[in-house]
């Protein structure tokens, strides 16, 4: 897929721009938005934010691409973040990311080849004392093991 | 019947919400009136979902909760019952003072929040002058609960005194070390304490407007926070005239985008202000020139929810707990290979053995603890040989270690430390900001360095430790310039897992 979009989404885009532009420091506000909206944040976007905020395309790609959250290319259906941070690890994160890239069928940073899942790793999620854990679609989940994560795989393919 | 199931993260990763459905569906099929509130976590993580029961004898608790032993929690016949929650030894042996509420009340009702001493610190600071605000903090000898230990008031007096139309309180909510959660905690279980605190160093340094610098990777936090700004704004505890005092202040949740570097203070106000989050030079100091260029007060969520219990009971009744120059008290964290793994508030001086044995119950795994990591990722290995080391920022840092914002992750034997030492490295390098060369090119070359050593070169040794210190010394935030203690750390107290020979010996 690539990063451009219709006429219709384009209209999307300016509703947001404009939504956020009384803020003091609206980029980050904006890309969020955006992202939210689209799934990613589409090339589309990228000169409308530039020219509604005065700044360059040079420099929303800048913000853009200097922040892990801001995605250029949609993600699969679903969105697993594996925690790698230390304490995670203490308690056993590389058997768990091998075992999500397992039951997930990809590697970290990666889709799955039916485009149902993105696996990424993530650097705390706050779940120190119940780790590993991952956040599935933006739900925390803690003592993440093979059966756990299997169980999720599982509920996404059905 | 009053039934608190926990809407705190840690509870919720571990089956809190579907307990909270089970309870409800329970009682709708018995017929049974049941109030059911979502309250922050009582901080002890390892009995997650922690369910309470209101009884006459006070709040029972039931733990490790799935929705199968909810009919059981109901009749007070389960075999999970601890008992009253508040004489469990873990809870019991805390001082709450900032997270007195937390798992107490109900996160979002300001009535309950006002009935268990909240808005109590605010009220008492709305008849006060700034001066005499920031003289009672600054008495109370509250250090930067972020890690760098900066006394708060001094900061503030620095903002307070600067000229400028438009001041700034930001909070810095990009709890982004490993092992700590403590801000979590309190914004989710407590979230009018935050906003007070903040409310009150806005008008102790005449600042009007307030910004919460929330990382992404608390989606829960960000709900709680901003539905508890919404509620503040309409019972008038934000707005034009603060409590009806005729003093403004406001403020905003922002979100973060996932770097690690925000939550420098500097590149935080970039990354605030639309920018990367590229660190600034000092000076000039953000109280001078912070958020769009003017005087702003950038603080930890732990140092400005401690603001108000100093507020309510002074100054000295705050000073009065901790050791040395850290004063007051410190919400532990204590996470990673560990049997008791949770937020512990008590006064500064615990050792680092007492709170890793005796408080933590040492690891979960049952093996011996080999290492503790204290302060996050740039943080140093503790060896069992320094346990003895009391919990306080002059006694760490003579240890060569920081207490950070007061995370302690525990690693059982089976830890290779020289896989930690490249690991921080290999964090350093992914997180740089790429302003100073000492952290982007140091932290890659000493993933390399590292990796050198592991092959058997132990020629590289030497390397590395001019390395860590032309990065300690050359960088220009703590990202490049504490990544160094992790590494020498696990190097000093750890040598073996460096030789490459000794270790194959050993297999």
């Amino acid at each position: 897929m690539s990063g451009t979009t219709g006429a219709a989404a384009s209209e999307r885009i300016l509703a947001t721009i404009s939504e956020h532009l009384g803020l003091e420091g609206p980029l980050l506000p904006i890309l969020h938005a955006v992202q939210a909206e689209f799934g990613y944040v589409p090339q589309d976007a990228v000169a409308p934010i530039a020219k509604a905020l005065n700044i360059t395309r040079a420099e929303v790609h800048g913000v853009m691409s200097f922040y892990h959250d801001f995605r250029t290319e949609p993600a699969g259906a679903h969105v697993v973040k594996i925690c790698r941070a230390e304490a995670c690890q203490a308690a056993g994160a590389d058997a768990a990311v091998a075992a999500a890239e397992k039951v997930f069928g990809t590697a970290l940073h990666g889709t799955s080849a039916d485009g149902k899942v993105t696996l990424e790793p993530v650097y705390c999620l706050g779940l120190c004392a119940c780790g590993p854990s991952a956040m599935v679609d933006g739900k925390v989940v803690g003592h993440v093991d093979e059966k756990k994560l299997g169980k999720i795989a599982k509920e996404m393919r059905a | 019947m009053k039934i608190y199931v926990p809407r705190d993260a840690a509870a919720k990763a571990m089956g809190a919400d579907e307990v909270a459905e089970a309870v409800l569906r329970e009682a709708r099929s018995r017929g049974i009136d049941v109030t059911l509130v979502r309250n922050g976590s009582r901080g002890m993580v390892w009995l997650e979902p922690l369910v309470e029961v209101e009884t006459d004898k006070g709040r029972v608790g039931y733990g490790q909760i799935e929705a199968a032993d909810v009919p059981g929690v109901l009749d007070g016949s389960s075999d999970k019952a601890l008992g009253p929650v508040e004489e469990i030894p873990y809870f019991k042996g805390q001082t709450r003072l900032t997270f007195a509420r937390v798992g107490l009340t109900d996160p979002l009702s300001l009535a309950d929040y006002a009935a268990h001493g909240g808005l109590e610190g605010l009220r008492k600071a709305l008849a006060m002058s700034g001066e005499a605000i920031v003289k009672e903090v600054t008495e109370s000898g509250l250090r930067g609960r972020g890690g760098a230990g900066f006394p708060t008031g001094i900061k503030w007096e620095t903002v307070r005194k600067a000229e400028g139309a438009q001041k700034y309180i930001v909070c810095n909510a990009d709890e982004g070390d490993s092992g700590t959660f403590a801000d979590r905690m309190l914004m989710e279980g407590d979230p009018f304490c935050l906003i007070e605190g903040m409310a009150i160093s806005g008008i102790a340094v005449g600042a009007t407007k307030g910004y919460v610098y929330l990382r992404s990777e608390y989606p829960d936090a960000i709900e709680v926070m901003n539905a508890a700004c919404d509620i503040a704004r309409r019972e008038g505890l934000l707005g034009a005239s603060v409590l009806g005092s005729g003093k403004a202040f406001d403020m905003e949740i922002r979100v973060g985008a996932g770097a690690y570097v925000c939550g420098e203070e500097t590149s935080l106000l970039n990354s605030l202000e639309g920018k990367r989050g590229v660190v600034r030079a000092k000076p000039p100091l953000p109280a001078l020139q912070g958020f769009m260029g003017r005087p702003t007060v950038v603080n930890n969520v732990i140092s400005l929810a401690s603001v108000p219990v100093i507020m309510a009971r002074g100054a000295a009744f705050y000073k009065d707990f901790g050791l040395g120059r850290s004063r007051g008290t410190i919400p532990l964290q204590i996470a990673g290979n560990v049997k008791y793994g949770g937020l512990y508030e008590t006064a500064f001086g615990t050792t680092l053995g007492d709170i890793v044995e005796k408080i933590g119950g040492g690891t979960a795994s049952g093996r011996p603890v080999k290492a503790v990591q204290v302060g996050g990722p740039l943080g140093a290995y503790f060896p069992v040989s320094q346990f003895d080391t009391p919990f306080g920022y002059e006694e760490f840092d003579a240890k060569g270690g920081l207490i950070g914002h007061a995370g302690l992750v525990v690693f059982d034997d089976t830890a290779d430390m020289r896989k930690m030492a490249r690991f921080a490295m290999e964090f350093c390098a992914v997180e740089s900001c790429g302003k100073c060369t000492p952290c982007r090119i140091g932290a890659v070359r000493g993933v390399e360095t590292i990796d050198r050593i592991g092959r058997g070169d132990a020629s590289a040794i030497p390397l590395l430790e001019d390395l860590c210190e032309t990065m300690k010394d050359g960088s220009l935030c703590a990202l490049g310039g504490f990544t160094p203690f992790p590494v020498m750390s696990a190097l000093k107290h750890f040598p073996d897992d460096f030789n490459a020979n000794a270790k194959e010996a050993a297999e």
